[in-house]
């Protein structure tokens, strides 16, 4: 043996597991507006401290200030919490309609609720999100059909993806929402990818691409970012880091040694690190990213830093590796909670409105799943089994025509 | 008509499209100013400007992710990769996404991507430059696997490839880039130079993907092969004396099914020949194909002569490597069965 220390492997763990106390006291969380804002055209190594901090607008007593406030008019915001209400309502309902055996599977967004709403209100019709799972309030946002989100997730005659995915792997190309998978990283360089297109067809649209904070660990993650960065593709590229993958917390994706917004100074683009609960700091940050990309100035990463307030999915029960009571120790608070202080503080809104809207939209996903139940649950009703066989060429090939041929002759 | 190599007609390919659709457009690694490792984009850069021909990042998993993006957006990207032996790392973006962004997104976004990459052995590049992994594509199904073995049909075949609304996999037998290589590695290299199918016209034309060519018509025996291998084919039945039929595949996904029965059914017996290893090769499912739709027919049972089930070896390369002799043996045997 050597006279050399012994090496030791570190294995990094979260503060808390289940029957600890929650703590987040290690997180620094700047002050609400302390943030400076530089020009969106600055060059990147003049903002190297913005990976490191936090970007927020909206302080303890719900008011929007600091360089980073938006002043967006009332009726965009309550635009926005309408959309964030609206996917909390849809979330709620059809994880209980999993529960009672309407589907097989379903994934909520409770607490990222923000970010998806924000963003797909400021880009433009026509630019193009290349979405995780958990970005349902992007389509809430602009309208999406309920029923036909229903149908998907019950796989029944009416679904638009002909009963071809797993529930809510959407796929909505008139909404600009790019077909999702349950492959995580895959899809953040088709976001590059596009955006060089668009770049090289000398179009104005601007792609913007999500990835979870766990997900980074892929070579997809790297890839992106190069690619992006040696083309100064359009595209905002979001790392939504809600503290776990399914049981990993964040800092099994490097966490605790950097943030995810600071993997942007090794590539040379811009990292903004943006509080993901306010709504109003994910529209100001994404803005002077799209307006940074909208002039040929390239990519700009931003982590948005946020909680997954519930289970990773309905397969996932969240008490069995993190305290149950973390939720509500989250330090940043809610969402759509925040958003509604703020604007009832500004007089823009009131707890009755509130209430009145959380029931009509309530009202109104219950009427989409009705709807979609009178068509038919999974198993229930499904598109025609010719379907199965459509879409994997544009034209199928013979195997295809055989193989089909033979399902009908025994059904 | 011109008289070129399969450098040259592939070159003219990707040169007849960038002119002809602005939405196409080709980028890999060594593949813009410097025109690719084996020329194949030579001059392309400077004819069709730096947007339409450029250089990508090592990073395979990067070129096919952005160019299936690209696709999704409209364009017609023909991304290479450098050898075939470096495709794994985008192995998940074919697999996981461009095989299934039709299918998944109800048709909503494709892929018509293709990607070129030089595959196959033959030229003393060892382990990690002459492997034919064809079998592992035309077994994701939402791939097209395109394989030329000439001039001609390189250039048809790529243009329709680039015109094609699938992703789809082309396969470059690099051993045939620069002459009809049949095997006989101890005798001097021939060029193009003077081959029919070296004659290619300068401008556009297709060959249909899907199609599959009787290169030889023959009676006793029918011989599968695609790429390097037609060549060797040739020379093995030319060895034999046997009156093979052989069938050039060109693509092998889609399959020309039909012309495989057909001669099948006419002559009674079937060898395949690939250059990739055997168990678990395309070849089996030829096999399985033509047993299943020619076993009444059938007077021998099928035989395959692929590369032996090793890594491919830098020493043992004609060892390894199936020539003509080998071939001209299983023609023999299925003779006497």
């Amino acid at each position: 043996m050597s006279n050399r220390a012994k090496l030791s492997l570190y294995v990094p763990e979260p503060n808390a597991r289940p029957g600890g106390q929650p703590s987040f006291e290690h997180f620094e969380i700047p002050a609400a507006g302390a943030v400076r804002c530089p020009d969106f055209g600055a060059p990147e190594h003049e903002m190297r401290d913005l990976p490191y901090t936090l970007i927020r607008v909206l302080d303890e007593e719900s008011r929007a200030v600091g360089a980073w406030n938006p002043k967006l008019p009332h009726d965009t915001m309550i635009k926005g919490l309408r959309a964030m209400m609206l996917t909390r309502a849809f979330d709620d309902r059809l994880f209980r309609a999993h529960r009672q055996g309407k589907t097989s599977f379903y994934m909520k967004s409770t607490g990222e609720e923000a970010i998806g709403a924000a963003q797909s209100l400021v880009l433009d019709q026509g630019d193009m999100c290349f979405p995780t799972y958990r970005v349902l309030s992007w389509l809430m946002a602009r309208g999406y059909p309920l029923s036909d989100l229903v149908n998907q997730i019950f796989n029944n005659a009416q679904d638009p993806l002909q009963g071809r995915q797993l529930p809510i792997l959407y796929s909505a190309r008139d909404y600009g929402f790019y077909s999702l998978s349950g492959n995580v990283g895959s899809r953040f360089g088709h976001a590059v990818g596009w955006a060089m297109a668009s770049a090289y067809s000398e179009d104005d649209k601007i792609a913007l691409g999500y990835i979870g904070e766990g997900t980074t660990a892929e070579g997809d993650f790297h890839e992106a970012l190069t690619f992006a960065s040696v083309y100064h593709a359009p595209v905002i590229l979001c790392v939504t880091n809600n503290q776990w993958a399914i049981s990993s917390y964040a800092g099994i994706a490097g966490a605790d040694e950097t943030t995810f917004a600071a993997k942007a100074i090794g590539y040379g683009i811009p990292g903004l690190r943006v509080d993901g609960n306010d709504f109003l700091a994910v529209w100001a940050a994404t803005e002077w990213a799209a307006e940074r990309a909208r002039s040929n100035r390239g990519a700009t990463l931003i982590e948005f830093f946020t909680y997954r307030a519930e289970g990773h999915s309905t397969s996932d029960d969240p008490t069995k590796y993190r305290p149950a009571d973390e939720p509500s120790a989250w330090p940043l608070g809610d969402p759509v909670d925040r958003l509604k202080r703020h604007l009832i503080a500004i007089g823009a809104w009131d707890e009755e409105r509130h209430v009145s809207l959380a029931a009509e939209l309530d009202a109104a996903v219950r009427a989409a799943v009705k709807e979609a139940e009178a068509i038919g649950t999974l198993g229930k009703s499904k598109p025609p089994v010719e379907q199965m066989f459509e879409c994997v060429f544009k034209e199928p090939d013979w195997r295809l025509i055989e193989q089909r041929r033979e399902v009908e002759a025994s059904s | 008509m011109t008289s070129m190599n399969m450098v040259q007609s592939l070159n003219s390919a990707l040169d007849v499209m960038l002119e002809r659709d602005p939405k196409v457009l080709t980028f890999g690694e060594d593949v813009g100013y410097f025109g690719g490792v084996f020329r194949v984009t030579d001059k392309l850069q400077s004819k069709h400007g730096l947007k339409r021909c450029f250089d990508a990042p090592i990073s395979e998993g990067g070129i096919i992710a952005t160019a299936i993006g690209m696709g999704a957006y409209g364009l017609r990207p023909v991304p290479e990769i450098q050898f075939a032996d470096y495709i794994l790392p985008a192995f998940d973006q074919l697999v996981s996404e461009a095989a299934r962004l039709r299918y998944r997104s109800g048709g909503e976004f494709c892929a018509p991507i293709t990607v070129r990459s030089p595959y196959g052995g033959g030229i003393f590049g060892g382990q990690t430059h002459s492997q034919s992994p064809e079998a592992i594509f035309a077994h994701i199904t939402g791939l097209k696997t395109v394989i030329p073995s000439n001039p001609y049909d390189a250039k048809g075949l790529l243009i329709a490839a680039i015109e094609c609304d699938d992703p789809v996999i082309f396969l470059e037998p690099k051993r045939l880039y620069n002459g009809p290589f049949d095997g006989r590695h101890d005798q001097q290299v021939k060029s193009w130079a003077g081959h029919p199918d070296a004659e290619v016209p300068d401008g556009y034309y297709t060959v249909p993907l899907g199609k599959a060519a009787v290169v030889r018509e023959g009676e006793a025996v029918t011989v599968l092969a695609y790429g390097t291998m037609v060549h060797v084919a040739l020379a093995g039945i030319e060895d034999s004396g046997v009156d093979a039929e052989l069938i050039d595949l060109r693509s092998i996904v889609p399959l020309d099914i039909d012309t495989i029965v057909e001669s099948v059914k006419r002559t009674g017996r079937c060898v395949i020949l690939h250059e990739a290893s055997r168990y678990g090769g395309f070849g089996g499912e030829l096999s399985a194909l033509v047993q299943e739709r020619c076993f009444h027919w059938l007077e021998a049972p099928v035989e395959r002569v692929a590369g032996w089930d090793t890594p491919y070896p830098h020493a043992f390369e004609w060892d390894y490597f199936p020539g003509p002799q080998r071939l001209a043996t299983a023609l023999k045997k299925v003779m006497q069965d």
